[in-house]
């Protein structure tokens, strides 16, 4: 019986013949043009953390000083070391070996290389994290407009993320009334490793202003570290670090659910990036199950926390951590029990999987189009990507 | 389907209830301001008794931070793991059309009617001046 | 979803002799600790009372669901809380189901989580004398686990050699929330000790560390915490792989009571995923973390999970191994599990033995 073990697919393949082999390629092949044919919609990508150098001319005069003299730079997430491993896959790094490289490598990377219809960029800068707020706030404008200028002027198939000072919701909510007249924004970046939870009212403005302008809440993995990584104490390595992400999703997400955010905002879609996806089930059925005995104490969630997810949220799909083989996975998905759940991503330059198959072989076939579109673009509205028969109409 | 007799009416006050052995059934009969009703003392979930568990009200709620309480009592929480269930219906909040426990029919019977049977009154001499709760099994 | 039906859903454990991995003993009163406690310490106990990270005197931070966190129909007739009267207890559950073994987890008080460490230690070793003079001696189907001030390792290491001798632990009881992940070096004597006593290594959900309950800060309600406090096995046992624990006493045996099983596969194919990416970072784990989690953890099954669709609960079971699973019933808890009704699934024979009683005979090495 498969247990808990395996590594995704390493190893499958070595004991096979070469025409055996010739086949598989010929099948990976196949399916990656398949793919393409699509025009996914890559939901997560990473443009490079901007040094403060890159961020000066989009600051005001006063911030420009206050960067310069005090020599604040460095504000790239420690949640991704840049010389981790997992930060960057090593044919994704640029000169010096920063991740993401620069616009020429991830046009030919990702966009032309997967047939790239949109791509949602996700920059991973410490305005999120920083303590002061109109230093959050004033950092985070320059990242967006920086966004603005220097990516998605250059590329139409780019959208982004708009970064807000999460600690203070107010100034947030001015950021994303300032960016939201930009089509080109599509989403509010949140991270997983928060203040607050995320669900606390003190946070319910942005979520009104995401409501309003239609754009989604991106939680990203990731962490302030205004708390410990998890509620253990603080990890001691890198990867147990990253594992323990996901412990930090399930707890954003219960936070969501209990605090009875998406009563609130009926229309509101909550993203999980990054999150891992094979903790959903079992979350999920845990969570249904303390809703039964628990209900009275959170009356405004009236509905089974299964169906709450079904309808509110969505997750991109690498880091898969998938079971070994490939009916695992397929369980997982099944489990899931919903077609809708899952938005392509590639999470360049995360070092997430090998290879050219960026949508694992073991999906299944019916998944593969809802995952790299449908989905997408249906939890996207400010996309604005129509297909077929709804252009006509 | 026989009809038993099962209490006195008097010994149930409203708002009170009162656990009986039917055909070994355990079942519990409850009083809410007046009205009698049944419920199987079997917790559909994992077996707890449902019928010692405590009788509250309906919370529901249209907002976050608000609280809409209503219909007192009328609620029985599972003495395990605390599931609802409408004392009027049997039926569970959580999952109302699958999950239930299952609620028989009561009516209040005159002794003077019930001296004329076909009844079974197996636990005590039934009075004609006094009224009894009397259950369809 | 389900529309559990109960009698379909029956596991026949009855007549089997079933282990119970979780069984929660509790005070008549603080006072029914004084003749386990020296002068300095009773006084301790009347003047100042239980002191731990907490905001409230009497009442648990987040406030549970029922009273005294247990089954309503658990009030012993006699008086005293839930699980304060054994002859009730083996009234209630030990004859009536059948137990042939139930392991006792004290919970509370929690001597661990003391503020002060000296008063910590003394409360641990009084819980200890006190399961064996009032359980386990008058009541041969209860064993114990040594409850010890795990941040103070040498105090636990101490606690443990005094009490192992006494025959009938047959664990070292930890919660999950310790000042540091539990796999650090600090608490590394514990593990040798178990290893050197044989004793299992029961970590129960719960404990309070100070540290917020979730990494974005403290919930709100008690839905949250409930479950939130489960979440906490993940970083646990992830910290347990990584910091090469189970590399370096690859005789220590874990039981992880009180988190469900349902999170263990998807934590450990993302443990052994990123473990490879990473190796160069902990590169004294030698193997994928699923073998270490395969080798030397069993869990708890109780609270059971309860897949909308029951095939799951079996895929589920059989990602993780079925000589993995231990029942626990988590009596007298409110959110405990009846050992012939929780599992909402028909086991075959052996799996029922497995589950129920043989696997919990293997991690405890009960005889
Ligand atoms: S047994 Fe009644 S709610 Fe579980």
């Amino acid at each position: 019986m498969v247990a808990l073990g395996g590594t995704g697919e390493q190893g499958l393949g070595a004991a096979m013949k070469p025409d055996e082999r010739a086949e598989r390629r010929r099948k990976a092949a196949d399916r990656l043009m398949e793919f393409r044919d699509l025009g996914p919609i890559d939901c997560d990508l990473h443009p490079p953390t901007p040094r403060m150098a890159e961020l000066l001319p989009y600051l005001d005069p006063h911030w420009r000083e206050v960067m310069l003299s005090r020599g604040i730079d460095g504000l790239e997430l420690a949640s991704y070391p840049p010389g981790s491993p997992l930060s960057a896959r090593p044919e994704w790094r640029g000169p010096g070996g920063r991740p993401g490289g620069d616009l020429a490598l991830i046009q030919r990377e990702v966009l032309d290389r997967w047939g790239t219809r949109r791509a949602i960029l996700n920059c991973l800068h410490g305005s999120m994290a920083m303590f002061s707020e109109d230093m959050g706030a004033a950092l985070a404008r320059a990242v967006n407009d920086w966004i603005a200028n220097e990516w998605l002027d250059r590329d139409a198939r780019f959208a982004a993320s708009i970064l807000v000072p999460a600690r203070s919701p107010e100034l947030a909510v001015a950021e994303i009334e300032r960016r939201a007249e930009d089509a080109r924004f599509v989403q509010v970046l949140l991270l997983a490793g928060s203040e607050l939870p995320l669900g606390r009212r003190v946070h319910w403005p942005i979520y009104a202003a995401a409501e309003r302008f239609s754009l989604p809440v991106g939680i990203h993995a990731g962490s302030a570290f205004h708390q410990p990584m998890t509620s253990v104490g603080w990890p001691s390595y890198v990867v147990e670090d990253y594992v323990s992400q996901a412990t930090a999703f399930q707890h954003q997400l219960l936070s969501l659910i209990g605090e009875g955010v998406f009563t609130k905002f009926p229309r509101l879609k909550v993203v999980l990036i990054e999150s891992g996806v094979t903790w959903l089930p079992g979350f999920l059925w845990r969570a249904n199950k303390e809703w039964r005995a628990l209900r009275p104490e959170v009356p405004w969630v009236d509905r089974s926390p299964i169906e709450i997810v079904r309808e509110h949220v969505r997750l991109t799909l690498q880091p898969l951590d998938s079971p070994p083989d490939a009916s695992g996975l397929a369980a997982v998905i099944g489990q899931l029990g919903s077609d809708d759940l899952l938005l392509f991503s590639s999470d360049y330059p995360h070092w997430q999987w090998d290879g050219e198959e960026v949508l694992p072989k073991a999906l299944p076939e019916a998944l593969r189009s809802r995952i790299a579109l449908d989905n997408p673009r249906q939890t996207y509205p400010r996309l604005g990507v129509r297909l077929g028969k709804e252009c006509v109409s | 389907m026989t009809r038993h007799v099962v209490a006195p009416a008097s010994e149930i006050a409203p708002g009170s209830r009162k656990l009986v052995d039917v055909a070994g059934r355990s079942i519990g009969i409850f009083n809410l301001g007046g009205e009698f009703f049944a419920l199987s003392n079997r917790c559909p979930h994992q077996g707890g008794s449902l019928c010692l568990g405590e009788q509250v009200g309906l919370v529901l709620s249209e907002e976050p931070g608000q609280y809409r309480y209503s219909r007192p009592g009328e609620m029985l929480r599972c003495p395990w793991h605390g599931w609802e269930f409408d004392i009027r219906t049997g039926q569970s909040w959580c999952d109302p059309k699958r999950m239930r426990t299952k609620s028989y029919p009561v009516t209040v019977e005159p002794g003077e009617a019930l001296a004329k049977g076909p009844y079974q009154a197996d636990i005590f001499p039934v009075s004609i001046e006094a009224d009894y709760v009397v259950i369809d099994l | 979803m389900s529309g559990a039906v109960l009698e379909r859903s029956r596991t026949d454990a009855a007549g089997l002799g079933v282990v119970d991995c979780d069984i929660h003993p509790m005070l008549r009163s603080e006072r029914a600790l004084f003749p386990y406690l020296a002068r300095r310490w009773r006084d301790e106990l009347e003047t100042f009372g239980l002191r731990t990270r907490n905001p409230f005197v009497g009442s648990f931070a987040f406030p549970k669901a029922t009273p005294a966190l247990s089954r309503r129909d658990c009030w012993p007739p006699a008086g005293g809380p839930p699980g304060s009267d054994l002859a009730f207890m083996r009234a209630q559950y030990l004859d009536s189901y059948e137990i042939e073994t139930g392991i006792l987890q004290t919970l509370i008080p929690s001597g661990k989580d003391q503020r002060n460490p000296a008063f910590g230690a003394a409360l641990c070793r009084a819980l200890n004398d006190w399961q064996i003079a009032e359980w386990t001696e008058p009541e041969p189907r209860l064993k114990a686990a040594i409850t010890v001030p795990a941040e103070d390792a040498e105090a636990s290491v101490a606690e443990i050699e005094r009490s192992a001798p006494k025959g009938d632990f047959v664990s070292i009881f930890l919660t999950t929330r310790t000042t540091e992940p539990l796999g650090r070096k600090r608490y590394w004597p514990i593990f040798a000790a178990a290893e050197r006593t044989g004793l299992a290594l029961g970590i129960h959900t719960g404990g309070s560390n100070g540290l917020p309950m979730t990494p974005g800060g403290w919930p709100s309600f008690y839905f949250e915490e409930h479950m939130a406090n489960a979440f906490a096995m993940q970083p646990l046992l992830a910290s347990l792989v990584l910091e090469g624990v189970f590399e370096a006493f690859p005789k220590l045996r874990v039981v992880l009571i009180e988190g469900g099983f349902a999170w263990a596969p998807a934590l450990a194919w993302r443990l052994d995923k990123h473990w490879a990416r990473m190796r160069p970072e902990v590169p004294h784990v030698r193997h994928p973390p699923s073998f270490y989690i395969r080798r030397q953890v069993w869990f708890a099954t109780q609270p059971v999970e309860e897949p909308p669709d029951r095939a799951d609960l079996r895929t589920l079971i059989d990602w993780i191994g079925w000589e993995r699973l231990v029942f626990a019933s988590d009596y007298p808890h409110w959110d405990m599990d009846d050992p012939q009704r929780a599992f909402k699934l028909a086991l075959s024979e052996g799996e029922t033995q497995a589950v129920f009683r043989d696997n919990a005979r293997l991690a405890y090495r009960l005889p």
